[in-house]
């Protein structure tokens, strides 16, 4: 049997912020979750409590499992562009762009230029979505209940609005295809976009004057949840997390992959790792999503929107057939480093799919940020890292 | 700075949202969400939702063909066809069953992309919710059959690029049709 644990187990450790206890107290275990409205989703932590401070925590994921890279192995190459959609269902736009990019190096398929910018600008647009909500939803953790959330909601509407006018559907956008996109943009979406880009940088001020220098967020905020840089690359985190903690690494810069090599924009790092440098790196990168967005609105070309060669495979899903071999792709999604790997056997379904999910590894670590913190705080922690469940339990 | 100035500022911003959304128009950052059912917001062309199939003229003239592409390229396999039969147990160029689960469907429009005979289309029908859950959205023939003046309504670009395009292919057939008969004619002619 399991013997019980004491608090006095823990007296020696660090983590026990008053070292010495005049009153003995046993621990409390708790299960956070699995429904629970701070979890983001069907997801349960399973705490260990001395007191208020948590001594233990246990990340029970799987509840939302849905099987996607067996259901991948069973279908053609375009069924699961619609499937991956589902994965992280913040950024569907992103996450079409992984798989494609992955499909396009397996069967070595150029991408024209008008549809490389339209891809780099939905997946910015999709950046700045994520991370408003994402902020919104912090807060919500953090006991504002709702204002920035609809703040932030308000311009995310306006966004998704124009991903319905490209795509046909607000979230599940199923837009890109292998070799290029579904639909033209037309010249009034683009207008749409350029009015919304003009005006993010005065949304981001006024939700930056409501947040950031409130003393409220950053007492609950700063020194909490501190991530080590070496230990956020020891546990190959990534995405605004990493970057939270002082490493500069952003695979837009390091793969140089689409065209974002054209762009001039900067990665924002923070120095402490902490859940208020999370939030801020965030922030700022939403202003350089801005800046890419500007740049790229300016420059994007005329011209197909799909590679002449893959046209006739929408219409025929089914002969498509990649030579055998085996393919990697990564991009920078809103979370971290989104990866698709495939091996083809050269038939039209893939032998192996596996999905390298941001969410889920950048979850990994969640149990050394929140030892020593207090229950309420490892909630903030949890919000931080930008969670989406489809994603973890794929 | 001055502890509790981050926080005033912050209410500052949310009086001034306050009034703005009294006075200001929905574009220049006042309120713009919309009382749904009794006002409603233009659909979007591109908008899909679950698919419907088109027919010309009559239901009887259908354009599907019951070739099941589109059953076997559905992702989540919500497409169920039988092809019909005529007295004598030939196949016919139509289908006897048509269901489509939509508690299934996913809305991801692949089978419209991939019907080679611009029979099957997503609609812009969203408001079909329903107590019963067993067989309500479980739609048949009758039930998806729409014709093709609906789909130019809804969806009057693509309409008018598929209408073009059929129009076009009929003429080619039509003109191929009438130069084996002149050259069959011909032929005829020849050996006289």
């Amino acid at each position: 049997m399991e013997k019980t644990l004491q608090s006095g187990d823990f007296k020696e450790k660090s983590f026990v912020l008053r070292g010495e206890r005049d009153v003995d107290t046993q621990t409390l275990e708790i299960n956070v979750g699995p429904q629970h409205p701070s979890t983001h989703g069907a997801f349960r932590m399973n705490i260990l409590l001395d007191g208020e401070t948590v001594v233990r925590l246990k990340p029970v994921m799987g509840y939302l499992h849905r099987n996607h890279e067996q259901i991948a192995e069973n279908m053609s190459y375009a069924a699961t562009m619609p499937y991956t959609d589902r994965l992280d269902y913040f950024s569907s736009m992103s996450n079409n762009f992984g798989y494609a990019m992955c499909v396009e190096k397996l069967a070595s398929i150029e991408v024209p230029e008008r549809a490389e910018y339209i891809r780099v600008i939905m997946a910015e647009l999709t950046r700045l979505v994520n991370h408003v909500s994402l902020i919104g939803f912090l807060l919500n953790d953090l006991g504002a209940f709702f204002t920035p959330v609809v703040y932030a909601f308000r311009e995310r509407e306006k966004i998704l609005d124009i991903f319905e006018e490209v795509s046909g559907s607000r979230m599940m956008c199923n837009y890109l295809r292998f070799g290029g996109v579904k639909t033209d943009i037309g010249a009034n979406t683009l207008e749409g976009i350029k009015k919304i880009v003009r005006a993010f940088p005065a949304f981001l001020e006024e939700f930056e004057t409501l947040l950031t220098k409130n003393e409220i967020l950053c007492m609950r905020c700063q020194n909490i949840g501190i991530l080590r840089p070496e230990l956020a690359v020891n546990a190959s985190i990534t995405g605004p997390m990493l970057r939270a903690s002082g490493v500069n690494y952003d695979l837009r810069k390091v793969d140089k992959y689409s065209v974002y090599d054209r762009f001039s924009f900067k990665i924002p790092l923070g120095s402490r790792g902490d859940v208020y440098d999370r939030y801020f790196v965030r922030i700022l990168e939403m202003h350089e999503s801005v800046k890419i967005l500007e740049q790229a609105l300016k420059d994007i070309p005329q011209g197909d929107i799909i590679n002449r060669k893959m046209a006739p495979f929408v219409k025929a899903p089914r002969n498509f057939k990649p030579a055998v071999g085996e393919a990697y792709a990564r991009v920078e999604a809103p979370k971290g480093e989104l990866g698709y790997y495939i091996v083809s056997d050269g038939t039209a379904q893939p032998w192996r799919y596996h999905v390298r999910a941001p969410s889920l590894i950048n979850l990994t670590i969640l149990e050394d940020m929140c030892l020593g913190q207090k229950l309420a705080d490892a909630i903030v922690i949890l919000g931080s890292v930008d969670i989406v469940l489809g994603e973890v339990d794929h | 700075m001055l502890f509790g100035m981050g926080i005033l500022r912050g209410l500052g911003v949310t009086l001034k949202n306050f009034f703005a959304s009294y006075y200001k128009k929905p574009e220049e950052g006042g309120l713009f969400t919309v009382e749904y059912p009794e006002k409603r917001l233009p659909v979007k062309e591109r908008f899909r939702n679950f698919p419907f199939l088109v027919y010309d003229t009559t239901p009887e003239n259908m354009r599907c063909v019951a070739c099941d592409i589109c059953a076997k390229e559905c992702p989540p396999k919500c497409i169920y066809i039988v092809r019909d039969n005529d007295e004598a147990g030939r196949p016919l160029k139509k289908p006897a069953i048509f269901d489509i689960d939509f508690t299934v469907c996913m809305n991801c429009g692949i089978c419209e992309e991939v019907c080679p005979f611009d029979a099957i289309y997503m609609d812009h029908e969203f408001e079909i919710a329903d107590a019963n859950r067993l067989d309500a959205l479980l739609y048949n023939l009758p039930d998806l059959l729409k014709p093709n003046d609906y789909f130019q309504k809804i969806r009057p670009n693509d309409a008018a690029q598929v209408d073009a395009r059929r129009l076009e292919a009929e003429e080619k057939k039509k003109a191929a049709v009438a130069a084996v008969k002149t050259q069959a004619a011909a032929k005829d002619i020849k050996p006289e």
